[in-house]
């Protein structure tokens, strides 16, 4: 079976355009299980219409991001709290 | 097209059959895995498919019963939001009108919903008069999990992220609420022929 999973380093790039930062140490807390991971180490799908971020403890969907006609479309509500250094 | 990578621009083929690829598509031969989430484990003894929501009684088939019911195959052109179009691909499956024989509803509306939580919202207008199906083979052999196996919906004349993988039944709705992409900048019709990607399309 083919496994498309990448982990959030996958994104480091994406999330610099979208956050200004380097965001791959940034702590984020899932909206479903309440656990926390390093953003480098979730699970990313990039082979769907848009990015689709997903907790690696329960798979609850924590952030997808469509960009598309000189857009970006983020939900970030599967994410309970981000925390990152300032800059 | 900078995010486009040169894999994707080498498989370009777009002079072909071009009154069948709808404008900013091109055609491919193999039939690329798009995927937002993890292949859910299925097991077939377990797996239903239920028609619920606005209708009286709710309909339910145990995947013995589903195969049971009367197929149709059908060759159909599929035609992926990423820009890809993959022509003639054969299909056996049950017509969504078969499912909803004698079911009455007041709803205009439905939600296609799957295992692993997706979603997607169609019209009825849309799933039903021949142009959808839940399809359990592809080419002749059982659908691969990576392809939505064991059933997923297949409605072709709408971008292909209406042809929800693992698909697991309709909810019937009087009113229309966006999907996994529709609720997030995909278009909430999305037929190809009117490029209808994103809001506002």
């Amino acid at each position: 079976m083919v496994d498309m999973t990448l982990d959030g380093n996958a994104i480091a790039g994406l999330l610099r355009e979208i956050f200004a930062m380097e965001m791959t140490n940034a702590l984020g807390t899932c909206g479903s299980c309440g656990a926390v991971n390093e953003v480098g180490r979730v699970e990313v799908y990039v082979h769907a219409p848009g990015t689709v971020v997903r907790c690696p403890s329960c798979e609850h969907v924590l952030m997808r991001i469509v960009r598309g006609r000189g857009k970006y479309w983020i939900d970030l509500s599967g994410v309970r709290c981000l925390e990152f250094a300032e800059a | 097209m900078g995010f486009v990578s040169r894999g994707f621009r080498g498989r370009r083929r777009d002079t072909a059959s071009s009154s069948r690829v709808p404008p900013g598509q091109y055609t491919v031969t193999d039939f690329p895995v798009l995927s937002a989430g993890p292949t859910p484990r299925v097991n077939l003894d377990q797996w239903t498919f239920s028609i619920e929501g606005e209708i009286d009684e709710p309909k339910r088939w145990t995947w013995k019963e589903f195969l049971a019911l009367p197929s149709e195959t059908v060759t159909k052109d599929i035609h992926c939001v990423t820009k890809w179009s993959k022509l003639d691909t054969t299909w056996k499956g049950v017509s969504v009108d078969t499912l909803t024989e004698g079911v009455e509803t007041a709803a205009e509306f439905s939600t296609v919903f799957s295992d692993g939580g997706y979603t997607t919202n169609l019209t009825l207008d849309d799933i039903t008069g021949h142009k959808a199906w839940v399809a359990y083979e592809f080419d002749g052999q059982p659908l691969q999990p990576e392809h939505g196996g064991p059933a997923r919906f297949l409605v072709p004349h709408l971008y292909f992220w209406k042809s929800a993988k693992w698909v697991r039944g309709i909810r019937l709705q009087k009113e229309e609420h966006p999907g996994f992409w529709e609720s997030n900048g995909y278009h909430v019709r999305g037929d190809p022929w009117q490029e209808q990607r994103y809001w506002g399309d």
